[in-house]
Parts: structure tokens; sequence; C-alpha cells
């Protein structure tokens, strides 16, 4: 005796189906959100743009001058020095960080986390101090570090050392240690191991973090200013001529420098990507 | 021949306490356990990758217990193959070869007898990506007995093939075993791989240890053991349990 009410009756098929919400709203605040920010940074670089236009040959006559050429140079020669450097402490570090661990590890991940988080200016200062106090002063005495090229080198490398270590340690922990393991029972030693197995997997990873500290130190103004100053045609990298434009009220000069510097940026890019991914077809080294 | 003597060894919480094995040369061991019973920690430990706390590891009567990886002669294929992403199946094969600095025309000479007992001659230049389940352990294997070790290591070496694979790759182990003569110890948790491949068993169960063997002449070897009655060595500990 069973009377149906329309609650009970069975379902019929399609009221079965669960209808779930459309998925469109979703995709358009993703998409507002996103949007927000891209066209940000395109709206800044085609305002520079549109105003070097406006004003191109007072732009065209800084980029020509010899203060800007050196600063080009300079700003090229220093950051790819920086860079090497950088790779040189920034792959031991972030190996040992990645695969030991030992009594102390959170303070020094914190102390390697420094320069990320200390404003830049105070990094310059702190420079400047260090170098003021024995036994480094004996050697800026002697070799006149403060104030000269050695002095842009040293700051930029103390700021995008800390990205290069950020983004190897990273590297370095997606390669798993099995693999080094593997090559050590086929007879490598632990550095065998590190050049045959470890190194040819982080090619990439190496790549990204040198592009990453060739760019912070393209960029890096603050200690630069402070530690190693803002002489024409001596310490005058590309951030530190848009400094001197702008003080001078030229800014003109100083959007055509920021130009200059978006051009080289972008240029190194793509260079290292088309060069990464020509890598990538390459033959791995093997012992 | 693998021997360890009362082996305890450590890894983080975990205490895996004197272990008493024997494998005679020549002879294929199986070792079966549940996942967290410590076979792959005994395994890593043979090869060296973990620190022994105390007792002693030994390769035909040789002490090896704080012998680097390099220097034990122990061929390791570790589960899922953990091939090198960058090399080709042939620079796999003559990985240690390299390392060992053999003269270019013999490393050749034993890529292609290695290609050959595996099958592989024709996947020499295809990296691990290009390469199927089966085919990555197959290049896994021939990196492990390409410097003619006397003792292979297997950690699960199927456990990520599907069935038919697995077969396959069942009797390629035992041929290659058999041709070789090497002495080989393989991990697993599927009981039909060790009834198939194993002249001898060894196995964890619930922290006691059950030993078998399939041929009979072993049996004199791996069961001399226990000290709460039954079998008893004559001088040495008792073999192949594992703690309790």
């Amino acid at each position: 005796m069973s009377e149906e009410t329309p609650d009970q009756a069975p379902d019929s098929a399609e009221s079965r189906l669960h209808r779930p919400l459309p998925d469109w709203p979703f995709f358009l605040g993703l998409g507002i959100l996103a949007a927000f920010y891209i066209l940000l940074i395109a709206a800044m670089l085609l305002a520079d743009v549109f105003y070097a236009a406006k004003e191109w040959r007072s732009v065209g006559a800084i980029l020509v001058s010899e203060e800007i050429r050196y600063a080009t140079w300079l700003s090229l020669i220093s950051c790819s020095i920086t860079t090497i450097l950088s790779l040189w402490v920034a792959i031991p570090i972030g190996y040992l960080m990645s695969r030991w661990e030992f009594r102390g590890k959170a303070l020094i991940d914190a102390i390697l986390d420094i320069p990320i988080f200390l404003p830049p200016l105070v990094i310059g200062l702190s420079l400047l101090i260090l170098f003021r106090q024995t036994p480094l002063k004996h050697l800026d005495d002697y070799f006149s570090i403060a104030l000269s090229i050695p002095a842009v080198i040293i700051a930029q490398f103390s700021v995008a050392s800390a990205f290069a270590v950020r983004t190897l340690r990273a590297t370095f922990d997606e390669i798993t240690p099995r693999r080094e393991q593997v090559a050590m029972t086929l007879g490598c030693s632990r550095n065998q191991a590190f050049w045959f197995v470890v190194i040819p997997e982080a090619k990439r990873g190496i790549l990204t973090a040198a592009t990453l500290a060739w760019a912070r130190a393209l960029g890096e103004f603050g200690p630069i200013l402070v530690f190693a100053g803002s002489t024409r045609k001596r310490t005058e990298v590309l951030p530190v001529s848009v400094h001197l434009e702008l003080s001078i009220g030229n800014i003109e000069g100083a959007v055509g420098v920021s130009l200059l510097m978006v051009a080289i940026a972008l240029t190194v890019l793509v260079l290292v990507r088309v060069l990464g991914g020509a890598e990538r077809a390459n033959r791995g080294f093997a012992p | 021949m693998i021997e360890t003597r009362y082996l305890t060894v450590q890894v983080g919480g975990f205490v895996l306490a004197d272990v008493n094995l024997v494998l005679p040369t020549g002879r294929y061991g199986v070792l079966m356990g549940k996942t967290g019973s410590g076979k792959t920690t005994l395994l890593e430990s043979l090869c060296g990758l973990r620190r022994v706390v105390t007792g002693e590891i030994l390769f035909d009567g040789v002490d090896v217990t704080h012998l680097p990886p390099a220097q034990r002669g122990i061929g390791l294929v570790p589960q899922d193959g953990t091939l090198f992403p960058m090399m080709t199946a042939a620079e796999h094969l003559e990985f240690a070869l390299r390392v060992r600095k053999w003269p270019a025309d013999k490393r050749e000479r034993r890529v292609k007898e290695l290609a050959e007992l595996l099958h592989i001659e024709r996947l020499l230049e295809r990296r691990p990506h290009e390469l199927s389940g089966g085919e990555r352990q197959r290049v896994a294997l021939g990196r492990a007995l390409s410097f003619k070790p006397t003792i292979l290591c297997l950690d699960e070496p199927l456990s990520a093939l599907d069935d038919d694979t697995r077969a396959e790759m069942i009797l390629m182990l035992k041929r290659v075993q058999r041709e070789t003569g090497v002495t080989a110890l393989h991990v697993t948790h599927n009981r039909d791989e060790a009834k198939k491949l194993a002249d001898v068993r060894i196995e964890v169960k619930s922290g006691e240890v059950i030993e078998y063997s399939a041929d009979p002449s072993d049996l004199n070897m791996l069961l001399a053991t226990s000290d709460d009655g039954g079998f008893s060595s004559e001088n040495g500990p008792p073999v192949n349990q594992l703690p309790r």
C-alpha cells in the first residue's frame, strides 16, 4: 500500500543528475584579478615608451652620451661578474642546505634570507661600515674598494647571491638523492656523483638562478649608492644613471635609461630562454 | 656470499637491530616483508648507503661494514629504476666503466654484451623518458651489472610494472642471474615473484622471521639458527633472523 507523494516519487533519470553551478564566474574572477596586474605592468612600460617617443630627441641624446655608454658597459660587466660569483657560492650552499641536516641549520637558513628581507640601503650601509673595520679596513686602504668598481660588484653580489641560493636550494631539493646514491654504488665518490649526476640534472635550475642573480644585480641601486657612491663615469651603473638624471630634473634622460634597462633585461631573458631550450636538446655530460 | 652478523642500523627513529643473514654465493635470495619492516633499510646498509651502528657486513668473507658504497662492488637496482634523466641507455650502461676509466673499445664491447643480454639493443640511444617501465628496469639492471659485481641488490624492482611485463622480467632476472652467476638479493612483497625467483627465501612476518629454501642443499647453511631450541649454529650467530 504505497501512497506516492511527489517527494517520494521515484526520481526520473533527469532529476537525479546533479547540476553544478556554472564555471564561468570562477574563470571571470581569475581573469579580472590576473588582468589587473598584467595590465599595470604593460601600462607602465607603454607609458615610458610613449613618453620617450614624444621626447625622442633628448632621449636619443642621452642614450648616446659618453656617461650612459660607460654606465651600460659597467652594468653589463659587473652583473656578469656578480652572476658568476653568486653561482660560485650559491651552488655549494644550495646543495649543502638541501642534502644535509645539521645543528643550527635553521639559523643558517635565516641568515641566508637576511639580504632578501633587509632594506637595500641598510645592506649598503652595513657594507660601508664593515669595510671601515679591521681587518677589511686594511684591504680597503690598500685596494680602495669603497666608492670604486669592486664596491659595485660586492654590493650587487651580497643581494643577488641570496636569490641564487634560494633558487638552487629548491633545484637540489627536487633532485632525488637516490640518484647520487646509485652513482656511488656504481663507483663514484661523492664529488664524482655531484659532477656527473647532480650538476647535469641541475643545469636548468642553475641557469634560472644565474638569470635571477643577473637581473637582481642589474636593478641593484640602494647598496651601490651607499657603498660605491654615484660618481659619474666611475661607479655609475644604469640604475645610478637614472637616479642622477632624476636628481638634476632630467626626466627624459631618466626615462631613456630606464627603457634601455628594460631592453637589456628582456634581451638577456630571451637569450637565456633560447639557450636553455637548446641545452635541453643537448646530451647531458657523462664522466 | 652475503653475510651479516648482529647488524644494527638506525634511520631516524627506526632501528633495525641484530640482523643475521647468510646468502651463499651464486644464489638468488628473496627478502620478503611488509612495508615498513626494514627490508629496504637492510638492502641500503648492504650497499653502504646507511651508517651501521653495530655489527658486521661481510661479502665473500671480507668485512665491508665501513667501506664506502663505491668500494663494495655491489650492483644496485633501485625501486622504479632511478635512472639518470640526462643520459641515454648506452650512457647508463657505460657509466660505471667510465668512472673506472675503462678504455673506449672495452666499454663499447661491454655495452654491446649487456644490450644483448638484456635485449635492449634497440633502446641504446633513448633517454629514460622515452622508455617504458620494463625497459627502464632493464637499463637499470644493465647499469648495475655493467662492472661485473659479484653481488646484486634489487629493491622491489618489479613493483611498478604491469602483470605481463612483470612475468617477462621475472624470467629475465632468473636467466640473467644464472648466466652471470651473481649473488642476488631481491626485496619484494609479492609472493608470486618470490616463489618464481627465489633459491632462498627470507621472510619477515609480523616481526618474526620464517626462512625457506627452495634448494634443500641450502638448508644446512641457512637454518643453522635459533637460540630458543631447534637448530643451532656451530660457531657464530643465528642466521636469517630479523628482529622480532
